[in-house]
């Protein structure tokens, strides 16, 4: 996909950014797709026993989503510089978006655009999955803006504790927002307050029902136990967005993200608008947060205003600056790896070694204590993240030339 | 002390231009221009209001009262960005290139408000977005190669050698295809050889380029070879303005430098 024209250090610096990743994503999802779809269940032995303790795929697709959301975050972080502690507010209206859109939650209405209602429940919007996705992620980019626009004025510290603010304030509205008087609709109920939004309508296949054989039953719509299929939809959305991201970052828009980031006052003064080109991070970074909402609620089949804490906005944080700042590849294993500990690692690190030494240790209930912990190890041992960005990389390993001349190395002459 | 210059076109009138911090008054009623194609200078001691006046007319600090004419246009009060891209570029005094960045990814970064690219045609790679880069990269090596630095077209800013990079950095100015290029200090940190080839680098800027150039300089060596015209500034106000060899003997202006004669400053006339 990358042009003869793109830039050396891009490639050189990271293998996959090059021609082979679309292929490379695709040939990992199968593999997992075909380990879980049907080799572990028609094996017998301990494998799938391991697999079932230590990988289920539940959770391999609860941690594809959390990638989906982390690689929006890097957009905003990682592209542009601009520290956002409230992330989880897009996140929740996309959420709330999938919500409203996918459930008999507005009986007021009873609208049907290649929806799967489910039974008993004609009334509200039935909208079809995948435009549910295009809705949340311009309904999210409208949301991104519209906070953006006030808060992006300010910079680093100030800007990081507005976004803290919003971040609290959105998932407050939907806590609260089971009974709101507008002037044409009084007790208007938006979000069911702590009761959340529930059940919501299941992923059709559409055509693909079609190709249903023995060995791979597809299903109408996707149940809570079909979920290889649903993540084969997931990953697919990973692939959109990573495609989005690197494309994005390679054009006009990317480069002027980069220069910001660098020297926010030098970018202006060469010709690149400021409040414009944030913005423009923020409503891409809120967009895609906005598809990871909508798969987080088909995966857990509704949406409530609880799980749209703090500590997930902080959870994401980490997941981009472990993962390697900047660096797409870099922020989906981050995703994985601390979805994964926070999911089901934590849990089973804890059963082993109870059953080993016999001490009975709540290890999930430890969760932000080893979440801190791994933090600290890496800005100790590894500041530029697991996979880093080949830039971050120079800056954090090597000294700059004028350092160099400075000690009095003699680097190569000047060049004329 | 005048200048013949009132007839020819201008790339740059600033006009009666104030700005005022608080009660404390940078810039006085400073009237300045620039005639097209010209090379002309503003100095004067540490402190006298030249960053100051630069800063009024690139847009950062809006003058308390006074207007800025970049060609026919009125740019007083427009943003930072918009004044960048209508044609008034910049290099800094001390070097500000985006250090993680690749030579030729500075340039693009100024080539940003003639690029129209938005993020839908960015992910597609529309055929149109796909040429404009091209473009965009073509001329981007252009300029590397017009300051002389093309082989680095690759290498992050930040390796760039201390030369090397403020020649970047008039590449980059020179991206946004100006009217007018502001130099700050260029020939700060050179040596007088290095600071001797400026100069002709200097001339060959405006007559390939077309453009008016504004130095702000201290090596006066520098400033009397390049210039047409020297304008100087002492605590806020205009103290001089002429051919370079009319500054040189202007008693106000060694004044200005050296301090009144028969005063030494050691308090000897005490």
């Amino acid at each position: 996909m990358a042009s003869a024209s793109s830039s050396a250090p891009a490639r050189r610096g990271n293998p996959l950014a090059g021609k082979g990743w679309p292929v490379g994503f695709t040939v990992a999802a199968i593999v997992v797709f075909i380990l879980f779809q049907w080799v572990l269940p028609n094996m017998s032995g301990p494998l799938p026993d391991f697999f079932d303790r230590w990988l289920p795929l539940s959770v391999v697709n609860q941690c594809i989503i959390w990638a989906i959301m982390a690689i929006g975050l890097n957009i905003v972080v990682g592209y542009a510089g601009l520290l956002d502690l409230g992330y989880v507010a897009f996140w929740a209206i996309g959420g709330y978006t999938a919500g409203w859109f996918m459930s008999g939650f507005f009986t007021q209405v009873s609208v049907n655009v290649f929806g799967h209602a489910a039974a008993g429940q004609p009334a509200g919007f039935h909208i079809n999955f995948w435009l549910v996705l295009v809705i949340a992620a311009a309904h999210c980019a409208l949301w991104g803006v519209l906070i953006g626009a006030p808060t992006l004025r300010l910079k680093s510290d100030y800007l990081a504790l507005v976004t803290l603010g919003f971040g609290e304030i959105i998932p407050e509205i939907f806590k609260n927002g089971d009974d709101l008087d507008f002037p044409w609709a009084h007790h208007f109920n938006l979000s069911n307050g702590t009761r959340g939004i529930t059940p919501v309508d299941a992923i059709p296949t559409g055509p693909f029902q079609y190709l249903s054989s023995d060995s791979l039953p597809i299903p109408a719509e996707l149940g809570p136990f079909d979920e290889t299929i649903k993540f084969v939809v997931y990953s697919l959305i990973v692939a959109f967005v990573i495609f989005v991201s690197l494309r994005i970052r390679e054009g006009r828009l990317g480069r002027a993200w980069l220069a910001i980031r660098e020297d926010e006052l030098a970018a202006s003064m060469m010709g690149v608008p400021l409040m414009r080109t944030k913005l423009a991070a923020y409503a891409v970074g809120a967009a895609i947060g906005g598809l990871g909402g909508v798969c987080y609620t088909t995966a857990v089949g509704g949406v409530a205003a609880e799980d749209f804490a703090f500590s997930s906005s902080i959870i994401l944080l980490a997941m981009v600056v472990l993962g390697g700042m900047g660096n797409v590849w870099g922020v989906l294993v981050g995703a994985l790896v601390l979805q994964w500990i926070n999911g089901n690692g934590l849990k089973e690190i804890g059963n082993t070694i109870t059953s080993v030494t016999g001490h009975d240790i709540n290890f999930p209930s430890y969760n932000f204590l080893v979440f801190g912990a791994i933090l600290i190890l890496m800005m100790l041992f590894r500041r530029e993240g697991l996979l880093p960005e080949s830039r971050t990389r120079q800056v954090l390993q090597e000294p700059e030339r004028g350092q160099l001349e400075s000690v009095g190395a003699d680097l190569e002459g000047e060049r004329v | 002390m005048t200048v013949t210059t009132e007839q020819q076109p201008l790339s740059l009138a600033a006009s009666a231009i104030t700005i005022k911090f608080g009660g404390l008054t940078a810039v006085g009623d400073v009237s300045f221009t620039i005639p097209e194609r010209g090379i002309v200078s503003l100095i004067g001691p540490n402190g006298a209001g030249k960053t100051t006046f630069f800063n009024v007319l690139t847009g950062l600090y809006r003058p308390t009262s006074g207007r800025v004419l970049l060609g026919t246009r009125d740019v007083t009060g427009m943003s930072v960005h918009k004044i960048a891209s209508l044609g008034l570029a910049r290099t800094f005094q001390n070097i500000r290139l985006f250090n993680l960045m690749t030579a030729e990814e500075n340039v693009l970064v100024a080539m940003h408000s003639h690029m129209k690219s938005g993020i839908f045609r960015t992910v597609l790679r529309t055929p149109g977005q796909r040429r404009e880069e091209r473009e965009g990269r073509e001329f981007a090596r252009e300029l590397l190669d017009f300051v002389g630095i093309g082989k680095t077209a690759d290498e992050y800013a930040r390796n760039l050698s201390y030369g090397d990079q403020r020649r970047l950095e008039v590449a980059r100015a020179l991206a946004l295809k100006p009217k007018v290029l502001l130099l700050d200090e260029p020939t700060a940190g050179m040596n007088p050889l290095e600071s001797a080839r400026f100069v002709d680098f200097v001339h060959r800027v405006r007559d390939e380029k077309g453009l008016s150039i504004l130095l702000i300089e201290h090596d006066m060596s520098v400033v009397m070879r390049v210039s047409e015209r020297v304008t100087v500034l002492d605590r806020g106000e205009k103290i001089a303005e002429g051919l370079p060899d009319d500054i040189k003997a202007n008693e106000r202006v060694v004044e200005a430098y050296l301090g009144k004669t028969g005063t030494t400053g050691y308090g000897e006339d005490a």
